[in-house]
């Protein structure tokens, strides 16, 4: 079968991406769906490759991800976090990289702390890098997978009204999402209070909302956010009593959304601080679909850039 | 009059007849003005109600002609959560004569690092908030404060004085000062502290009340600020536009302020800035002290003075003294508090509370501190010969003073 070819050695962000490229990775992680839910999920795609998850923050559900997306596709997969590496001793992440490259890997998956670590990882070796998140910057593989799930839900992005709501300012998920969403189509909206957003945003092609029911009025879709625990007293926003009361995703603010809404959230979540129990559990809600995509995505991805993945010698 | 609210204002010419089975007020003459609106009073409930109670503090505000007062938050416990405002709102329903509105903590136990639920304690009945007589010195604090506020459409009010600025000091700095022996307040412990807040109003767009400002160059600041459109007002104490640091004379406790009383060329600054429409409104920062906090070196004494009930007749010297008409005084008194907190009154219209007083303006009084209402007694202008007096008081169609 013949695909739009993949043009891109690494992703390290949805910036640079064509909706060209979003749509051909969205289309493949489609069938990578279908192979995680047969009995046999193994691919040969990645066979005698090696992945190297490279954490430099705690992460279950994406490390998780990625390397069940590794091993499916027939890669080795090794994971390395920052509690057991040398990192702890003092290595600087360029003396990390050039360790790492030594010991030839096809692939590595890199989370880090600060925006722009995985860039300058991603020059110092010659395997492909996929960014699982930097800083506040960008998480990509989070937003294909939430326009995958948004995608097979409504059949469409284009000519949704997407909302993304709260902690923006220190999102590299909502950063993702807006750049993405965005591309395909969608009019994107952030809703938060003015001290949870980045200045300048409305310059980013969002629509810009200071209250719930403003912002979520004729939503189709509405992306709820992780409020960090020492963001919420008095720092950022006053207490969780308050931010939950007007910020918080419940039933009498999901109301003002379109009676079809769909909720999200890329989690963990916080119950009672940015989603209801009721909402995060129930009808409308997507968030346990979006982890089974974040697997597909994960796959795609890598099956992508596989073709530029160093040959042998 | 009726139900409590102003039904109709004739200007001119004869009144209709009344309805039947009204009654009707003879003014003899007398000016007949909206009640006043104090932005700025300390009382001592909860937690000092042997200085004050809201009780107390609304006895002396109806002498003085005041009908709605806005009490700070510099109560034990502070006022900076919806239970407290909540209790301060029941407590003066059930024993207060005057309107009494709470502004909340701008932060979590006035500390100056975390701002409090301005949303849920506006919900409550907050009608602004502030530190009351204490500065937030941290100015990502303050941004982020103003910032949230914006959203909420809080008003935030705060006293414009630098700690680390003010130091040790005790009065204006200066050579009077110097020949008392007393560690001086430099007017930049107000100005650096304004021109940083002007700034951040600027960044933040959040409406901005400066509580007391008190020297010449602060008015500069605001000058400058408000032909910039920004979305702020001012305050200043009855006490800086009558009293100069002078009147400390032989260390006088009551007059230990904070803001100081400054040099007679600031106070006159001050009283143009009043008469150009600069400065918005004029407060009582009454504060009530007792013996146990006045009667002490002058060092160490607290700061504060009663003001609620002569805030008037205070005032009126600068009519007298023809510096200022009565209008544009009662303006700064009434109309324009009530404006900048969204209140009703504060004005003679058709559907406005009945809170109402009458004046007459040159009736002359000295005042005996024996004789005030106040649970303490540390008025400034004790034994001071008073032009001017508030005969009657109305709150909501009540006779609640005369």
């Amino acid at each position: 079968m013949q695909r739009p070819s993949f043009p891109h050695r690494h992703l390290l962000g949805i910036e640079g991406l064509s909706p060209l490229d979003m749509t051909a990775l969205l289309d493949l992680a489609d069938e990578a769906v279908e192979v995680s839910r047969q009995a046999e999920k193994k691919k040969a795609t990645l066979r005698g490759r090696t992945q190297i998850n490279l954490f430099f923050e705690p992460s279950t559900r994406t490390q998780a991800s990625f390397e069940l997306a590794g091993k499916r596709l027939g890669a080795d997969v090794m994971n390395m976090s920052v509690a057991s590496s040398s990192v702890k001793k003092g290595e600087t992440l360029i003396d990390t990289a050039a360790t790492l490259n030594a010991m030839r890997p096809d692939v590595i998956i890199v989370r880090h702390h600060a925006a722009g670590a995985v860039h300058l990882l991603a020059r110092k070796v010659d395997c492909a890098v996929v960014n699982a998140g930097d800083g506040a910057h960008e998480h990509p593989t989070q937003a294909l997978l939430d326009a995958l799930t948004i995608r097979r839900r409504k059949g469409r992005i284009a000519g949704l009204t997407v909302a993304i709501c709260g902690d923006i300012l220190h999102s590299r998920v909502a950063r993702s999402n807006m750049i993405l969403l965005s591309a395909m189509g969608a009019r994107v909206r952030v809703v938060a209070p003015t001290t949870l957003l980045p200045a300048g945003i409305e310059r980013l092609g969002v629509e810009v909302f200071t209250r719930m029911k403003e912002g979520l009025a004729g939503a189709d879709i509405v992306m709820m956010l992780r409020l960090q625990r020492e963001r919420m007293n008095g720092s950022f926003v006053p207490s969780v009593k308050e931010y939950f009361r007007y910020f918080g995703l419940d039933e009498d603010k999901l109301a003002f959304a379109k009676p079809e809404a769909l909720v999200m959230h890329p989690g963990p979540m916080n119950r009672g601080v940015e989603i209801s129990s009721a909402i995060a559990d129930g009808a409308q809600s997507l968030i346990r679909e979006q982890v089974e995509m974040g697997v597909a995505v994960r796959m795609a991805v890598l099956e992508a850039l596989a073709r530029h993945m160093p040959a042998g010698e | 009059m009726r139900d409590g609210a102003i039904a109709g204002v004739v200007w001119g010419g004869a009144a209709p007849a009344a309805p039947e089975g009204a009654a009707s007020v003879d003014c003899m003459g007398h000016v007949l003005a909206p009640g006043l609106v104090d932005m700025r009073a300390f009382v001592g409930e909860p937690g000092a109600e042997h200085r004050e109670t809201l009780r107390t503090a609304s006895e002396a505000a109806a002498a003085g002609g005041v009908t709605s007062l806005v009490c700070m938050p510099d109560t034990n416990p502070a006022i900076d959560d919806p239970a407290v405002v909540d209790f301060v709102v029941r407590r003066a329903r059930d024993t207060a004569v005057v309107n009494v509105h709470p502004a909340a903590a701008l932060t979590k136990g006035m500390a100056g690092r975390e701002m409090t639920e301005f949303g849920l304690l506006m919900e409550a009945g907050a009608v602004a908030f502030t530190d009351g007589a204490r500065s937030v010195t941290n100015a990502q604090v303050m941004r982020r404060a103003l910032t949230y506020a914006r959203d909420f459409g809080a008003l935030i009010v705060h006293h414009v004085e630098d700690p680390d600025l003010v130091g040790d000091g005790v009065m204006n700095e200066g050579e009077l000062a110097s020949r008392l022996g007393l560690l001086g307040i430099p007017r930049e412990a107000e100005t650096v502290m304004l021109e940083r807040d002007m700034r951040l109003v600027r960044l933040t767009r959040a409406r901005y009340h400066a509580a007391m400002v008190s020297c010449a160059d602060s008015f500069e600041i605001l000058t400058r600020a408000k032909a910039a459109g920004l979305p702020v007002t001012c305050g200043v104490s009855i006490n800086n536009l009558t009293l100069n640091e002078n009147d400390i004379g032989d260390y006088r406790t009551f007059l230990k302020l904070s803001p100081p009383l400054r040099h007679e060329t600031d106070r006159q600054a001050t009283i143009d800035a009043l008469a150009s429409g600069l400065v918005d409104v004029i407060v009582s920062d009454h504060n009530p002290q007792d013996v146990e906090t006045k009667r002490l070196p002058f060092a160490e004494a607290a700061n504060g003075a009663l003001g609620l009930e002569t805030l008037l007749s205070a005032a009126l010297r600068l009519v007298h003294a023809e510096r200022i008409t009565l209008p544009r005084l009662l303006r700064a008194l009434s109309t324009r508090p009530a404006e900048i907190l969204g209140l009703p009154g504060g004005r003679l219209s058709p559907g406005a509370p009945a809170d109402l007083i009458l004046l007459d303006p040159d009736e002359a009084y000295v005042l005996d501190k024996r004789t005030l209402r106040s649970r303490s007694k540390n008025s400034p202008f004790d034994e001071a010969r008073l032009d001017g007096r508030v005969l009657k008081t109305m709150v909501a169609g009540r006779i609640v003073h005369g």
